[in-house]
């Protein structure tokens, strides 16, 4: 589960940490956002790499206003034993591309495009389709992310939308 | 209860599949007091049952069975493993339906005839007079309450109807309204009117919609004269040393093999099934499968040519509100070369909610450029495009022998190449899909390309000449007399509309032929 605000302090998070560019820290057995919106556990990835994953997830599909919980709830399911040399090996591979360029790493190259460049270079690799693919429904399909793009979700419960705006189109 | 017919009872006629053909078959027999076993290999579910909710509708409904692809298609690529969205439940593929109910235009059964002889293309004319058809589209329609048809009033229009309606409007098309749909414009028929919830392709929890699953099937039942067996997969069907159809051997829910006797065997198993099914059922007096004399069985599949047109604005559309096909341009459905092509298509409305819209907006697609169109969903329209696409005897269902489904059964594999007349015919709505938006101030449009095949035709065709199809005029098969195809397979060419209402007129049209057949002691 991802632990919301309330369960680590940012100073907690922050002693005994590291963090991984700006937007992550992680420390033993977990990853968390800087501002401690939100860790994760994690059991069978590195927390670096499962760092790493949620900016990869990101990067491939950026959405500027969507939290990085939810993108680390796209990819959580990556944390399992079986998945887990899998993950690795790919992650390693966008380490090593970034460092061919010069950077100490993927998560830390500052702008979007230097890690998209990398992802372009791999992007019909089996690690990108698995990510990506698993993405479309990982990202899209959690009702908690529906409202940030105004999708109502079912409304049969509510009555349909017959007297709740179906046809309230102003402008048109 | 006690099943109503043995197995071994060989007076009755079995019917493979209960979508829009074999769901109507089923009761139109019954109502004329013929004894009918349907074997339909999905569970049943009722309105109450469906789930407003895209994937985890699919992973209810769907037919999900191994299944392969090649050809140029882009499907074949995206969606591999997927080559159509098709239901495996009672009711088939009339649970996800949107409804659009549309009648054949004269010219359409007669292709052959009135596009001359296009290169590449296997074109044939249907064994069928038009005229002959008028009565049974009207049966059809008022079965299926079909909206602006028998007095019926059209529905209301949603939001992305209006944007649709204003954009045709402004480049001069004249012919747009709400369209005929199988969607209650009023209470009618013991069902309710639409709610406007938008989630007709998950099933319509109202039941506004017509489905065979909750109107045909238990009407059938009533009767008496139907029974449906739900989650009786079909793996083969039996003939004599006369080479007429026996029975068929299905796997039960158990995965246990029953045999069931038959006098008639009619087989509605949606396109890709069907044609499989004849060619797995090869004997050696059968060697290239059943009713196959002519080699056409699993050729000339069709699937419309498709494809949609998603725009952005800069003010909110919401078009996920109301009914998921809303409306209709039909200005560009006429056959008329001059614009590049044979035949024609029409534009409809259409709205995928979040999930399916990020999968199918451009499958495959990443980054900026496609998540900035997401982050616009909420100002997004849309429509879908569907046209005549040309028959190909190399477009076809073949077996795959290296791919077994769970009964071990060689997988289908669907072949499709696009015919240089289906790309020019898209390239066309595209380029009108696309004004038909900017004419009302879209920011940015986006040519989407096919979704897996919702549209599923032509594979086991209708032919005058036993040479050149599968089956006659009647769905009757050319090679053994009490074998029937009653679903969308019969298909001789698609025509620019939506098949369903075609598959249940032609589904009520034979159920009067294998009544009369019987009476007269030929079947
Ligand atoms: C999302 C969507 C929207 C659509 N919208 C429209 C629309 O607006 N207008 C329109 O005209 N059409 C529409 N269609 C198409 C329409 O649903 C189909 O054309 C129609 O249902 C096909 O009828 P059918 O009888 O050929 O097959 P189906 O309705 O697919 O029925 C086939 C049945 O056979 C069963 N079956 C298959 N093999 C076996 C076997 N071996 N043993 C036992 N049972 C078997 C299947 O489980 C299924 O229930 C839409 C389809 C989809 C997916
Ligand atoms: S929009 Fe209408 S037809 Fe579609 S699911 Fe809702 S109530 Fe049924």
């Amino acid at each position: 589960m991802l632990k919301q605000k309330a369960t680590l302090t940012r100073r907690q998070l922050l002693s005994g940490s590291a963090s991984i560019g700006t937007a992550f820290v992680i420390g033993i057995g977990y990853v968390a956002g800087s501002s401690a919106a939100w860790a994760m556990e994690v059991t069978h990835l590195k927390p670096q790499t499962m760092a790493t994953l949620i900016q990869m997830a990101r990067d491939i599909y950026p959405h500027d206003h969507v939290a990085d919980e939810f993108y680390a709830a796209a990819v959580k399911g990556y944390d399992t034993e079986e998945q887990a040399d899998m993950i690795e090996t790919g992650i390693a591979g966008l380490d090593a591309a970034a460092q061919g360029k010069g950077f100490a790493n993927y998560a830390e190259t500052g702008w979007e495009r230097h890690r998209v460049d990398i992802l372009r270079n791999m992007e019909n690799s089996p690690f990108f389709q698995t990510i990506r693919s698993g993405l479309v429904t990982g990202l899209y399909n959690q009702k908690a992310v529906w409202p940030l793009f105004g999708y109502e979700g079912e409304s049969y419960s509510q009555g349909g939308y017959i007297d709740r705006g179906f046809d309230d189109i102003n402008w048109i | 209860m006690a099943a109503p017919f043995e197995l071994s009872d060989d007076s009755v006629v079995v019917i493979i599949g209960t979508g829009a053909g074999g769901g109507v078959l089923a009761n139109e027999l019954a109502q004329k007091g013929v004894s009918v076993v349907a074997l339909e290999a999905g569970g049943r579910y009722l309105p109450e049952d469906y789930i407003n909710d895209e994937w985890e509708s699919f992973g209810q409904l769907a037919w999900l069975d191994a299944r392969t692809t090649s050809g140029d298609w882009r499907v074949a690529n995206d969606f591999s493993s997927l080559p159509t969205w098709i239901v495996k439940a009672v009711g088939g593929t009339t649970t996800h339906w949107a409804g659009a109910s549309l009648r054949f235009q004269d010219h359409e059964w007669k292709a052959k005839t009135n596009y001359g002889d296009v290169q590449g293309a296997n074109l044939l004319d249907w064994p069928i007079d038009p005229r002959e058809m008028d009565d049974y589209y009207t049966k059809a329609e008022d079965k299926l309450g079909v909206t602006r048809t028998g007095g019926r009033e059209g529905l209301p229009g949603c939001n992305n109807y209006k944007v649709f309606e204003a954009g045709a409007k402004a480049i001069g098309y004249k012919n747009v309204s709400t369209g005929r749909m199988a969607i209650n414009s009023a209470e009618g028929d013991g069902r309710p009117a639409c709610q406007q919830t938008g989630f007709c392709f998950q099933g319509c929890k109202w039941g506004a919609k017509w489905s065979s699953a909750y109107t045909d099937i238990p009407r059938g039942e009533a009767t008496g004269n139907l029974e449906v067996r739900s989650q009786a997969h079909v793996l083969r069907i039996e003939h004599d040393d006369s080479g007429k159809v026996t029975g068929v051997v299905y796997a039960d829910a158990d995965g246990n093999q029953q045999l069931q006797k038959a006098r008639i065997v009619c087989v509605a198993g949606n396109s890709i099934e069907s044609p499989r099914l004849l060619l797995n059922s090869a004997s050696s007096m059968y060697p290239d499968g059943l009713a196959n004399s002519s080699g056409q069985v699993g050729r000339n599949y069709m699937r419309h040519m498709t494809g949609s047109v998603y725009a952005v604005f800069d003010k909110p559309v919401k078009m996920w509100r109301g009914t998921t096909m809303a409306g209709i341009i039909q200005d560009e459905s006429r056959h008329d070369p001059s614009r590049g092509f044979v035949g024609g298509y029409e534009l409809e409305t259409l709205a995928l909610g979040l999930p399916f819209m990020a999968a199918f907006l451009d499958p495959g697609g990443w980054g900026r450029e496609f998540t900035t169109a997401l982050d616009s969903y909420e100002n997004m329209a849309g429509m879908w495009i569907v046209g005549e696409d040309m028959p190909q005897e190399t477009n076809r269902i073949t077996l795959n022998h290296d791919v077994k489904d769970q009964y071990g059964l060689p997988a289908p594999n669907v072949h499709f190449d696009d015919h240089p007349n289906d790309i020019a015919m898209r390239n066309h709505a595209y380029k009108q899909g696309m004004a038909v938006y900017e004419a009302v101030g879209a920011t940015r449009v986006f040519p989407t390309p096919p979704y897996p095949s919702t549209h599923n035709l032509g594979t086991n065709r209708m032919s005058e000449n036993p040479r050149d199809g599968v089956v006659n005029g009647y769905g009757q098969t050319h090679d053994i007399a009490n074998l029937f195809v009653s679903d969308g397979s019969q298909f001789t060419t698609g025509g620019a509309e939506n098949p369903t209402l075609t598959i249940v007129a032609l589904a009520i049209r034979q159920a009067d032929h294998i009544a009369a057949e019987m009476n007269r002691g030929n079947l």
